[in-house]
């Protein structure tokens, strides 16, 4: 074994009493040596971004503590070091940063001065040499413009630019250690793509040792050195990178593995020939700013001149960023947004100019399923009520619909005991099926999905994304699925349409765009997936190979 | 009960709700224990506490400041209540509209509200009541009037953001009417804060209610706290208990009415009571 | 564009925010005048004892009350706005000139409440959060739930009861002692003397509020990513709650403090009629006494135009306190 410079040993971080489990974390061991980086997977609740916090004394305390283990880091044992110890430990030996830069960074504060305050705190330097040591980190970072980011709040910079700044006042006292919790997943593939490689280099640059939480295994095989899997408090798995990845030995990273959809389109089906639906030419524009003295507003186009073609029984998939429009389509068409101009054509009927009393038979034909499990059922209502009122409202007797109510329970996978509960009493992927229910409930023809598994874990994942295909095929339904994910898109649909800046970029086959993308967008886009190389080598050693069965994981209960 | 058991753990809240149950007691057999008018002469004038059974003392007139203070109950909570109630209505109904439909109603609606907070709401309350003839229902409107911006203000933010959560969104899906969303989707999801700026409200009306009565402003047929302590005024120098045990009262009420209010907020809303 | 513009952009948009809002505040007034009971002439008739219908026809033409309400409403506009707000006939004044005679006792009052409060409102607030769950936040927390509920009027009275008719330490009324015809800096001293009781009076309840409010925002602040991230870059604790989590956490106080002038001038009438405070709360409660509805509308108008002015200056301080002006 390499020399450690970080090796934590039986670790336990208690939880306070009457939480679901006594522990967060349960004996868990990692190592890690200088200029390596160590990637801790797991999904939520794994407790792996608990260990990164310990190492760092920023537990939640006194709630949540460090009960049993040792932290060892150059000699030093960081669960017995003194307050002050730890302090100075922090920020100049290991720093961290976080998911979100926007909540990390203080709002009304200039990045100039977070990064400042490290070097004032840490060693005595005049202030002429600070500001330029923080411009030089600036630099470093590849920040566009260092000059004015020093005098930047951290509001008028991009989420990107925010992570760079992160990582510049992480990196600025050269530290050892460098403690990732997930500094990707809030941000855009493409500037995820960038961000990694950005780690990587700096990672290289100063011999630091990285401690990466993730629960992406695509970042994992682009970055790690090597893997720590958790589940449930425990390591359950580490290894080289090549060795879990390739040939995973614990059933649980198997499975994490084998959920990770692939990025090869699964074949075209034969596409219909009759359309269900045609979006022409729509537009919809947000204005910001302006009034009398904000200057010219922003304006903003969330849909510029966006033509679709949806054909009976056919997953279209719309593939963007944050910001390209994806959602403000999928919104027009189910009328939660007025489009400002266009046709939305259901059949030969236009829904876009039509009022919202003369809208209402069309609105069972297209059905919604929307993203986050948690914010999209009512808390005050039961289950069984947030299914059963749509058929209500359209005519059915309160028993026909309960009994529908129980159908759908049924074929979406719960019990037709959650009829009576309330939806706290549901995980994440469970309500989405209830979500998905209610969408069902009203028979419909189209069904709208908006990023309906981006919010969930990837064991989990996948098995909604089989549920979909399932009722899809089952009630003949046609389908439009947003989603920023393009192993999802690859996975779901049959078509996609690439959008940018509300422009539709590419549309076609999802198997063509993928094997010869056109526009250069979508080129990016493809380039920036986290682990491509990766998964495909192991796809070819599964073809190859079929007895090691990874593609038929055990089932995770959602 | 969940809610219950949260309540009394919060031991203030206990305190507080005990106390208001010991007034609402006093408000409620305020005629038993005293059954006369209490603006009569009932004995002895400026007896010191204790003095020729008068608990409280005797004011300049002979009457009894304990029976004031046991009837002056009955209309602090009454009016400190219906008022409350008054003014929730017009605040949710406002908010509501401004939050949900937001864009030019809620503009027009929202500058209302602003215009109401600037006016200073006391002077405007003796306005009301000066215009209107002082009565306990003139005071009712007044305080009403006063009161209900701030009620606008948190209703129109919650509905502000439940109406773009997702589940109000599946409503429009399935061609749910705007009423019925309103009332049936997103106002059982913010009843929780309605109840605790309520319940607080009443105690913010009772001291409105004591001020316009110390000013002159009271009911005149009605006896009030407030009023005794303006009718005391005077007697400062010479008897001091006139002033001093209706304050108490009202300081006593407000102060287990605040206590009830924060025992709600602990209760109703588990993301404050998580950071205790 | 530089912070500074983007402040000065802000503020001007405030500035012109504010005037549909005085507009409103004008024509309310209007319509109270109209609500209340009898005009300007019956007014006169009483005071005169007995008129004639005739004459007093002819008074209400001379005054246009005959016009139609439109009309009189622009006349009550264009007279607002020459700084023309009627006659009092129990002063026998104008009551601009009245109002103007006491602005000046109120201004003090209220400024020195304002620092008072939300001075100590922001140290005690800030004591007890950095004292979490010790005995001094326990004290300072009681301290702010007892002042909290008590009514101002009462406390008035008590504070006169025990410093002045039993310690005599202070006077009971009165902005100054006029018997003394004091000069220069004992003027000043005299007065200042005669401003300590109804300055406590009137902040008690605001300082209780504001350590509230200060104490919950620097809990509040205390959880968020941020202050996380200031640990992992190991800054001492002092260091975060003073320089990271305190200028986080005086935003909704300021808010606040804006939100609050309104109630403040109310309070002062209270105030003012308790220790007869020669201020426009003063001249209020006579009004009130005398149903001089002209000379109460007057204050009532002035008093709301004053909060505007508060407020425009709050937000001049909350523009330099939080960058994010613009967003909102």
């Amino acid at each position: 074994m390499t020399a450690s410079l970080l090796d934590i040993r039986d670790l336990h971080v208690a939880l306070p009493e009457g939480s679901q489990r006594a522990h967060a974390v349960e004996a868990a061991n990692l190592h890690l040596a200088p200029n390596e980086v160590l990637c801790v997977v797991g999904e939520s609740g794994s407790g792996k971004s608990l260990t990164a916090r310990a190492v760092m004394g920023l537990l939640p305390q006194p709630h949540v503590r460090v009960s049993q283990g040792e932290i060892h880091f150059n000699g030093e044992d960081l669960t017995k070091v003194s307050a002050a110890r730890l302090r100075q430990i922090r920020g100049s030996e290991i720093s961290m940063i976080f998911q979100e830069p926007m909540t990390a960074l203080n709002p009304v504060m200039t990045i100039g001065n977070q990064i400042d305050e490290v070097f004032r705190f840490h060693e005595k330097m005049p202030g002429k040499e600070r500001s330029a040591r923080a411009l030089a980190l600036l630099e470093d970072v590849q920040l566009p413009d260092p000059e004015q980011a020093l005098g930047a709040y951290p509001h008028e910079l991009s989420g990107g630019q925010r992570q760079r700044a992160m990582i510049a006042m992480a990196l600025a006292l050269d530290p050892k250690i460098l403690i990732a919790d997930e500094p990707t997943t809030a941000l855009d593939v493409t500037t995820q793509a960038q961000i990694l490689k950005l780690i990587k280099q700096m990672q290289e640059a100063h011999d630091t040792g990285v401690l990466f939480i993730t629960h992406d295994f695509g970042v994992v095989a682009d970055i790690a050195d090597r893997v720590a899997v958790m589940q449930h408090g425990r390591v359950v798995e580490t290894g080289t990178t090549r060795e879990v990845l390739l040939n995973p030995t614990h059933p649980y990273t198997q499975s994490l593995i084998a959920a990770v959809p692939s990025l090869t389109p699964r074949p075209a089906r034969a596409r219909a020939q009759e359309a269900v639906m045609r979006v022409r030419g729509l537009q919809k524009t947000y204005r910001s700013g302006g009034g009398l003295f904000g200057g010219a507003g922003r304006v903003v186009h969330a849909a510029k001149d966006v033509t679709l073609d949806l054909a009976r029984g056919e997953t279209l998939g719309i593939v963007g960023e944050s910001g390209s429009g994806k959602s403000t389509v999928a919104r027009c068409i189910v009328r939660l947004i007025d489009a400002e101009d266009g046709e939305i054509l259901l059949g030969e009927t236009d829904l876009r100019p039509i009022g919202r009393a003369a809208l209402r038979p069309y609105r069972s034909k297209i059905q919604m399923v929307f993203q986050d499990p948690f914010a999209s059922l009512n808390p005050r209502t039961r289950v069984g009520k947030i299914i059963s009122q749509g058929p209500m409202m359209y005519g059915l007797s309160s028993e026909e619909a309960r009994d529908k109510a129980r159908e759908l329970l049924e074929i979406v996978g719960l019990d037709a005991l959650a009829y009576d509960r309330f939806p706290h009493e549901f995980s994440g992927g469970q309500r989405q099926r209830i979500g998905i229910a209610r969408a069902l409930a009203l028979e419909p023809e189209i069904l709208v999905a908006d990023e309906p598994v981006s919010a969930l874990d990837v064991s989990i994942q996948a098995q909604v994304l089989e549920l979909l295909d399932q009722i899809r095929d089952r009630m003949n339904l046609s389908m439009i699925f947003i989603t920023h994910d393009l192993r999802v898109a690859a996975q779901v649909c049959d078509r996609i349409a690439v959008m940018r800046y509300g422009k539709v970029v590419e549309e076609g086959p999802t198997a063509a765009i993928f094997d010869d993308p056109q526009d250069e967008y979508t080129r990016a886009l493809l380039g920036a997936v986290p682990g491509k190389e990766w998964f495909a080598a192991a796809e070819i050693s599964v073809e190859t190979d079929p007895q090691t069965g990874t593609k038929d994981a055990p089932p995770i209960s959602a | 009960m969940a809610f219950w058991k949260l309540y009394i753990r919060n031991r203030s809240a206990v305190l507080g709700l005990a106390i208001l149950v010991a007034i609402v007691v006093m408000a409620a057999t305020a005629h038993l224990f005293y059954p006369d008018d209490p603006f009569r002469l009932a004995g002895q004038s400026m007896s010191p506490p204790g003095a020729n059974g008068f608990l409280f003392g005797s004011d300049s007139l002979g009457r009894d400041v304990a029976a004031g203070i046991a009837h002056g109950a009955k209309t602090s909570l009454l009016i400190g209540i219906v008022a409350t109630l008054v003014a929730t209505f017009i605040g949710v109904i406002m908010g509501a509209l401004a939050g949900y439909y937001g864009g030019l109603i809620d503009d027009l609606l929202m500058r209302t509200t602003e215009m109401f907070q600037t006016i200073p709401s006391f002077i405007f309350a003796i306005l009301l009541v000066a215009i209107m003839k002082p009565s306990i229902e003139s005071i009712i409107i007044a305080i009403a009037v006063v009161s209900w911006p701030g009620v606008a203000r948190l209703v129109r933010g919650e509905f502000l953001s439940l109406r773009n959560r997702e589940f109000v969104q599946a409503c429009h899906t399935l061609g749910m009417s705007d009423i019925r969303i309103m009332l049936g989707e997103i106002l059982p999801n913010c009843l929780s804060p309605i109840i605790v700026i309520g319940s607080l409200m009443v105690a913010t009306a009772i001291l409105i209610e004591s001020g316009l009565a110390f000013l002159g402003l009271g009911d005149p047929n009605i006896m009030s706290w407030g009023f005794q302590i303006g009718a005391g005024r005077t007697l400062l120098r010479s008897a001091w208990w006139v002033c001093t045990f209706p304050g108490i009262a009202i300081l006593i009420t407000v102060l287990a009415i605040n206590l009830v209010g924060e025992g709600l907020n602990d209760a109703l809303n588990p993301r404050l009571r998580e950071r205790q | 564009m530089s912070h500074t513009t983007k402040r000065l952009r802000y503020v001007a948009k405030r500035l012109v925010q504010a005037v549909p809002i005085v507009f409103a505040i004008v024509v309310l007034n209007f319509f109270l005048l109209q609500l209340a009971e009898g005009d300007a002439v019956d007014v006169l008739a009483g005071e005169a004892g007995s008129a004639t219908p005739e004459y007093m026809a002819e008074l209400r033409a001379k005054f246009g009350l005959d016009q139609p309400l439109p009309v009189q409403l622009a006349v009550y506009l264009k007279n607002v706005l020459m700084l023309d707000l009627g006659y009092s006939f129990r002063h026998e004044m104008p009551v601009s000139e009245l109002i103007l005679d006491r602005f000046w006792a109120t201004l003090l009052l209220m400024v020195s409440t304002i620092l008072l409060a939300v001075g100590f409102g922001i140290v005690l607030g800030l004591i007890a959060a950095v004292n979490l769950n010790t005995w001094k936040d326990t004290a300072i927390s009681i301290f702010a739930l007892i002042t909290y509920a008590t009514p101002l009027f009462w406390v008035g009275l008590m504070l006169i009861v025990v410093f002045s008719l039993n310690l005599g330490w202070f006077p009971t009324s009165g902005m100054e002692n006029f018997a003394e015809f004091n000069e220069g800096w004992d003027r000043v001293f005299d007065i200042a003397h005669h401003l300590v009781l109804p300055t406590i009076t009137l902040s008690l309840f605001y300082l209780a509020l504001y350590t509230r409010l200060m104490r919950a925002s620097m809990l509040e602040q205390a959880g968020q990513d941020y202050v996380t991230t200031a640990r992992a870059k190991g800054l001492t604790e002092r260091r975060i709650m003073f320089v990271h989590v305190l200028r986080n956490a005086l935003l909704p106080v300021v808010t606040m403090a804006g939100v609050q002038v309104g109630a403040l001038i109310g309070g002062s009438v209270i105030v003012e009629s308790v220790f007869a405070w020669p201020g426009l709360g003063m001249l209020a409660f006579e009004a009130l006494f005398a149903r001089d509805l002209n000379l109460l509308l007057g204050i009532f108008l002035l008093s709301a135009l004053l909060v505007v002015a508060v407020n425009l200056v709050v937000d001049i301080i909350y523009s330099s306190l939080d960058p994010r002006i613009e967003m909102s």
